[in-house]
């Protein structure tokens, strides 16, 4: 193991042993010692929420929802995606791991909106702030470097094994991308266009709900979507405390040395994530090829049906009759 | 009064700036404060515009157009020095009153358009209106009329990008008239589109302009486009305004090499009008004007006399729109006024000048 060989040159070295791990624990220790009942309250409210979410989810027959997913898919992107979605979806079903999906998808929605909820004001207030943009990066780096089953550890500490210590794991892994592509988003709009909203009286808060947030929205969107595929990765990960749902499918296949098992369930989160992925792409894009756009501009626009939309320049005329010779003013 | 007044303005970007102004007015370049680390963008500038004015500023890139201009309604706030819209000092408000004054005085157009992709286009002609909180009703009926007014109204429910360069900076224009602000502020304004465009641009602006009487500053690097389109020109030279005058007397007589090199190529069949180089009418026998056969009004541009002139062997008369005479152009008027011969030079040759025959000067 790499760490053993770390500390033993460390000792063989003239280098006194920081003893960095000793000060975590002591500082864990005090956290749990005095902040339980906060920990307790947090770990009540996020686990009634993946239940009742879980159940909801297995409310509708399988058959039924799976369908219901698949039309969702075809009004945000195309059929050809709805027929794929579809098809992935009833193999799951028919590999007996549909209530193992539902509680990973469970899980991950949970994770995925408190992320999001964290992510995008913190990723607004490093847009807005240098300082705070240099203070959070590191944390960040921080963040995503560490190795995931690092986060595992604490979090067990804290709220014991089971579903509540993997949400909290699955939150901090994918919150990363969330702020940076938030920053990113902002900083991006182009500076002439936040100037015109200024420029025409328009407060701070106008401008953040009326220019910035709608142009970033791509952006956003793009890290809305990294925040789920990371934390659809660190859901299945979290299986190995307890967190339950495919994860739990994982860590049995790996204990009995079940190939096959283990096979089905990682095809299981593969089919979930390219639904997932493929999904929220759809909403962040601009482009104009979803049935649900078209649906949208066709009961939005009542321009003149001659007019050519692909070739504005063509019908670029209305000024013509002013290029006569114009006097002076 | 003046809707406009600037006062000592000053803008140095970088450190210690109220020392660098110190500096500046007591004579110093922005070049010697350069070498101090601090950029001084605009030094001392002090103007009026009147009501109805199209106030252009012209300079070289860097001269510091964009912050005067930005200034003017406190986008960038001044180092030093005064700008009262009406009695109000825009340096000295607080952000809430510089927002009123936004919504209500002064509206701006950018030189690439900014407007917002992901609105209609009748929407962002409305958005000042929104800001101000007018109800969705009335700001989309001010928006569709002001879309009316730069003839873009069949494509109020259009996005932003499905329209040429020129219709975009249209949007952006029927967007500051639809604020309904008596001042107008543009940016270079026409300088992202092409020639022909920006030409129809201008005269759609003189046109619009002559309807509703707005004032408008206008920012252009472009010579010709400020000698066209200015009541007055304010040339900028380093953060500095090195002379403030209407087009006509600014050709006339640049008074410094620098504006003198500038004014080179300009076109000034474009900016002399029949009644700048009209003369005096010549009375024949019966005590009328001989002047004749074609009749220009005094806005006419010198562009389209030239054909008239040419054709005509005997003066072009100017009359205004009563028929009254008000004086008339000869060939020799239209050539001295493109060669720039000063009118000092034209009266030294008398009355002779209406005889086509008698045009000697190898200069004309
Ligand atoms: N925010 C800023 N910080 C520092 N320097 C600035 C800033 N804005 C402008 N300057 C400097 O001020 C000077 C004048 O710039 P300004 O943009 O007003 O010129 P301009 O006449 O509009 O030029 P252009 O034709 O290129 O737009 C330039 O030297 C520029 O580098
Ligand atoms: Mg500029």
């Amino acid at each position: 193991m790499p760490e053993t060989t770390l500390i033993t040159a460390a000792e063989g070295s003239v280098l006194p042993r920081v003893p960095v791990g000793d000060w975590v624990d002591t500082g864990f220790d005090w956290l749990k010692d005095n902040f339980d009942p906060l920990f307790e309250a947090v770990s009540d409210v996020t686990e009634s929420a993946v239940e009742g979410l879980t159940e909801a989810l297995l409310l509708p027959p399988p058959l039924l929802f799976a369908v219901l997913l698949a039309l969702l898919g075809l009004a945000a992107r195309s059929v050809a995606f709805a027929v794929g979605s579809l098809v992935g979806l009833l193999l799951v079903q028919s590999m007996d791991l549909w209530e193992e999906a539902m509680e990973t998808l469970a899980l991950l929605l949970v994770a995925t909106v408190v992320a999001v909820l964290i992510a995008i004001p913190v990723g607004i207030a490093a847009a807005k702030n240098d300082r705070v943009s240099a203070a959070v990066r590191p944390v960040l780096d921080f963040m995503q470097t560490m190795p995931a089953f690092v986060y595992l550890v604490p979090a067990v500490t804290f709220f014991g094994i089971g579903l509540v210590p993997g949400i909290i794991t699955t939150i901090i892994f994918a919150l990363p991308p969330g702020v940076r592509l938030t920053e990113l988003g902002i900083r991006q709009v182009d500076a002439e266009t936040v100037e015109a909203g200024y420029a025409f009286g328009s407060s701070p808060a106008q401008i953040l709900r009326g220019i910035e947030l709608p142009l970033a929205r791509p952006t956003i969107m793009a890290g809305v979507n990294q925040v789920i595929m990371l934390g659809l990765s660190m859901a299945v990960i979290a299986g190995l405390i307890g967190a339950g749902g495919l994860g739990s499918v994982v860590v049995t296949s790996i204990s009995r040395l079940d190939v096959g098992l283990g096979f089905e369930a990682g095809l299981a989160v593969v089919i979930l994530a390219i639904y997932l992925d493929r999904l929220t792409g759809a909403f962040g894009r601009t482009d104009q090829k979803s049935p649900l756009w078209r649906l949208r501009r066709r009961k939005t626009t009542t321009a003149p049906s001659n007019a050519t939309v692909g070739h504005p320049a063509v019908a670029d005329q209305p000024t013509e009759q002013l290029v006569t010779t114009s006097p002076r003013a | 009064m003046p809707v406009l007044r600037v006062e000592g303005l000053y803008k140095v970007f970088g450190r210690r700036p109220d020392e660098v102004v110190d500096q500046l007015s007591a004579g110093a370049s922005a070049a010697d404060v350069q070498a101090s680390g601090a950029t001084a963008a605009v030094i001392d500038a002090a103007f009026e515009v009147e009501q109805g004015e199209i106030f252009v500023v012209m300079g070289l890139s860097g001269s510091g157009k964009s912050t005067l201009i930005r200034m003017l309604n406190g986008l960038v706030r001044p180092t030093a020095g005064h700008v009262f819209v009406g009695d109000e000092d825009i340096a000295a408000l607080d952000p809430k009153g510089l927002r009123a004054v936004r919504q209500q005085r002064i509206s701006m157009v950018f030189q690439h358009f900014a407007l917002l992709p992901h609105r209609s286009v009748l929407e962002n002609t409305a958005y000042a209106l929104e800001v101000r909180g007018v109800d969705r009703r009335t700001r989309l009926a001010a928006a569709r009329e002001a879309l009316e007014m730069v003839g873009l109204e069949a494509w109020a429910d259009h996005r932003p990008d499905e329209l040429s360069g020129g219709m975009q900076q249209r949007v952006g224009l029927a967007r500051a008239l639809a604020a309904e602000t008596d001042i107008l502020l543009m940016d270079e304004a026409f300088s992202a589109l092409d020639p022909l465009i920006r030409r129809e641009m201008q005269d759609q602006l003189m046109e619009l302009q002559a309807r509703l009487g707005r004032t408008i500053v206008f920012i252009t690097h472009d010579l010709n486009e400020a000698m066209r389109l200015g009541d007055r020109v304010a040339v900028m030279r380093d953060g500095r305004i090195v002379r403030l005058d209407t087009p006509e007397a600014i050709l006339a007589d640049p008074g410094d090499e620098y504006l003198e090199r500038f004014l080179a190529d300009v076109d000034r069949s474009r900016v002399f009008t029949a009644g700048d180089v009209m003369s005096a009418p010549v009375a024949g026998a019966d005590g009328r004007p001989v002047a004749t056969a074609v009749t220009v009004a005094p806005n006419t541009p010198l562009a389209d006399l030239l054909e008239p002139s040419a054709l005509s062997e005997a003066p072009l008369l100017v009359a205004d729109d009563t028929g009254e005479a008000l004086g008339v152009v000869t060939r020799g008027d239209v050539l001295a006024a493109l060669g720039g011969v000063s009118s000092g030079d034209l009266a030294t040759r008398g009355d002779t000048t209406d005889d086509p025959q008698s045009l000697e000067s190898p200069r004309a």
